[in-house]
């Protein structure tokens, strides 16, 4: 991986000869993460499949037209071709459209459930490493006890009393996934909060919540970033297991996990075509956040720093 | 007129564990406005933790214990944090060590400069950006507008370290506290630093701590110096009363292991034997006995007074001989 220096063309043609090195080895600011990232070809794939798989799930019913409300039994488990180039499943849906559809399910709620844990993850850990002491402790022994909760558990425990729906899924994935961020932030915060601007401020009279929402935030975003594109490749797989269960959204809606769940069932029937396209595309989402998320990762430093 | 801080009597422990470290013991130290001291020492004599308490920013488990801390006629030792946070808010401006890491990475220099009137609503945000501007070109940073608009990494050490005094100068500060400013700069970036402090200083009628462990930037930069050693004051005179007739053997031992140009090649460099105490386990009487060349059986037996004369305070049993009077010397001192 190449280290871009910064650009410092004004500065090297000063009148002021100061010595010192211009530039560090953990860019932080947004443009030259953006440009490391680009120059990691994986990480670009990554990008590109995402936004394809998006585009896909979210454009495609536009082009591509297919009820996905009511069942058509007469035409159950087609093979692909005519005018189901995916075929159909057992009731009767367009594969292909089914796809898309189910795509969306899976990806708002991953999404939505990755922003949820962050926020969450990101406001626990920076205030509890900020005040330390006492609420620190109190804080991370929560967390800790969340922690202990087997998630299947309480996820089929949450599904058995309330009807799932997108936003629940969304509630209840991101609640039980900020542990992690929290931990983490928790950690950067620790070490930041006894950087020098962050003493400088306090001198001048900041407050916690500026520095916190100025200071600390800002500089565990990049650590912050790459954990979220992890959170959004297990919650892809956290649906995927829950839909699995029969667990998941109930029908008409549909879901990549429900979908190869139902396939599943006719395996030895050899419909292929109702397992294969809804676990590619939950390969290939994962996959593609995967990507980002290691490209994120060292465009932005953190690899360099656990080396050292 | 007031003295704009006024440290007296001030003890400072430190707990860790179960273990506590008395990190500053009983040192008094005033500064009168316009005025620098420098505070001087080897690394763990307690310059730092002076530094920090006047700042509020004793690490954990560091405590005022007795004593009082008077910026600009209050007392802020006993006062709640967010009072005394009010005082030094407005009163003290500070300057780190490592300009690296004096800066937040994620922001332009311009609105970090411009943060403190914010905090303070000393201005508004347009009022806040020009004032930052005005005064980054005033530390010597030229085109200052562009650069306002740069981030940290993208200036050289001796720059960032003017971003930092900028930062620490926008809300007019009455007293600089700079621990070890130029510690982690090059030579000629030093002395520019240390020159703008001087005319900083000239130009705002500003006191300034000086903390540092380098004699030859206390020689040319300060109006006084206090030498401290385990945590007590060794020695306290005006600049070039103390350079000109040191008498603490501590202060001796300091500089005399400064090399100069003069030195024979080959000798070996003139060192003080041994490290400073461990605070915490027992300490001599006078704290530096065990680590003087001079010592004698006095220095083990009892501890050292304070001896003042003429403003020149010292706390040694055998103190250095002075031949000539010192102020006949002070023509000759570095001012």
């Amino acid at each position: 991986m190449s280290i871009d220096l910064p650009d410092i063309g004004e500065t090297a043609d000063q009148p002021i000869t100061d010595g010192g090195q211009a530039g560090s080895a953990e860019p932080k600011q947004p443009s030259m993460v953006f440009r490391r990232f680009l120059e990691n070809k994986l990480a670009v794939l990554g990008l590109l499949l995402f936004l394809a798989m998006a585009a896909f799930c979210f454009l495609g019913p536009l082009v591509y037209h297919s009820d996905q409300v009511h069942t058509n039994l007469a035409a159950q488990t087609l093979p692909p071709g005519g005018s189901h180039p995916l075929g159909t499943d057992q009731v009767g849906y367009d594969e292909l459209g089914r796809l898309m559809v189910g795509g969306q399910t899976s990806i708002e709620i991953a999404l939505g459930a990755a922003v949820v844990a962050v926020v969450l993850g990101v406001i626990w850990g920076t205030v509890a490493g900020y005040f330390g002491g006492i609420i620190d402790a109190l804080m991370m022994r929560v967390v800790d006890s969340v922690m202990s909760i087997p998630a299947i558990f309480l996820l089929m425990f949450l599904a058995t009393m309330f009807r799932p729906s997108v936003l629940m899924l969304i509630l209840v994935l991101g609640l039980l996934a900020w542990l992690a961020p929290a931990r983490l932030v928790r950690g950067e915060t620790l070490s930041l909060r006894t950087r020098e601007y962050v003493q400088a401020v306090r001198v001048m009279g900041g407050r916690a919540p500026r520095i916190i929402v100025r200071h600390l935030v800002p500089n565990v975003l990049g650590t912050i970033v790459v954990n979220a594109t992890f959170q959004v490749a297990d919650a892809i797989l956290a649906v995927a297991a829950i839909s699995f269960l029969g667990l998941g959204i109930p029908p008409p809606a549909a879901n990549w996990g429900g979908m190869l769940s139902d396939g599943l069932n006719y395996t030895y029937s050899g419909f292929w075509w109702l397992i294969y396209p809804s676990g590619i595309a939950i390969i290939l989402t994962v996959l593609s956040f995967n990507l980002i998320g290691d490209g994120l990762r060292d465009a932005v430093g953190l690899r360099a720093h656990r080396r050292i | 007129m007031a003295a704009i801080l006024e440290i007296s009597d001030l003890v400072v422990d430190i707990r860790s564990g179960r273990s506590t470290v008395r990190a500053v013991d009983g040192i008094s130290l005033t500064i009168e406005p316009g005025r620098t001291l420098g505070l001087v020492g080897e690394s763990g004599c307690g310059k730092s933790t002076t530094g920090l308490a006047v700042l509020g920013l004793l690490p954990a488990g560091g405590k005022v214990t007795s004593g009082s801390i008077r910026i600009d006629g209050q007392d802020i030792v006993g006062l709640r944090e967010a009072e005394a946070r009010a005082i030094r808010g407005r009163t003290v401006g500070v300057v780190f060590q490592d300009p690296m890491t004096a800066l937040n990475p994620t922001q332009r220099i311009g609105a970090q400069v411009a943060e403190p009137l914010l905090i303070h609503g000393m201005a508004n945000r347009s009022s806040a950006m020009k004032q930052a501007v005005d005064l980054l070109g005033e530390v010597g940073l030229s085109r200052p507008a562009a650069q306002a608009q740069r981030f940290p990494h993208e200036l050289s050490g001796g720059m960032r370290q003017r971003v930092m005094i900028a930062l620490a100068l926008i809300c007019g500060p009455k007293l600089l506290v700079a621990d070890e400013p130029t510690t982690a700069l090059d030579v000629t970036t030093q002395d520019q630093i240390l020159q703008l402090f001087d005319s900083l200083q000239q130009s705002r009628d500003m006191s300034i701590l000086l903390i540092t462990h380098d004699m030859g930037v206390v020689a040319g930069h300060t109006d006084e110096v206090a030498v401290m050693y385990a945590g007590r004051l060794a020695e306290h005179a005006a600049t070039p009363r103390l350079f000109g007739g040191y008498r603490h053997r501590y202060t001796e031992a300091l500089l005399e292991s400064i090399p100069t140009l003069d030195t024979p090649r080959g000798q070996r460099l003139a060192t003080i034997a041994g490290l400073p105490p461990n605070l915490g386990g027992q300490l001599a009487p006078c704290r530096f006995a065990p680590r003087c060349a001079h010592a004698a059986k006095v220095c083990f037996d009892a501890e050292p007074s304070w001896s003042e004369q003429h403003s020149h305070g010292y706390a040694c049993h055998l103190p250095r001989r002075i031949d000539t009077d010192p102020i006949t010397e002070i023509a000759g001192a570095p001012s």
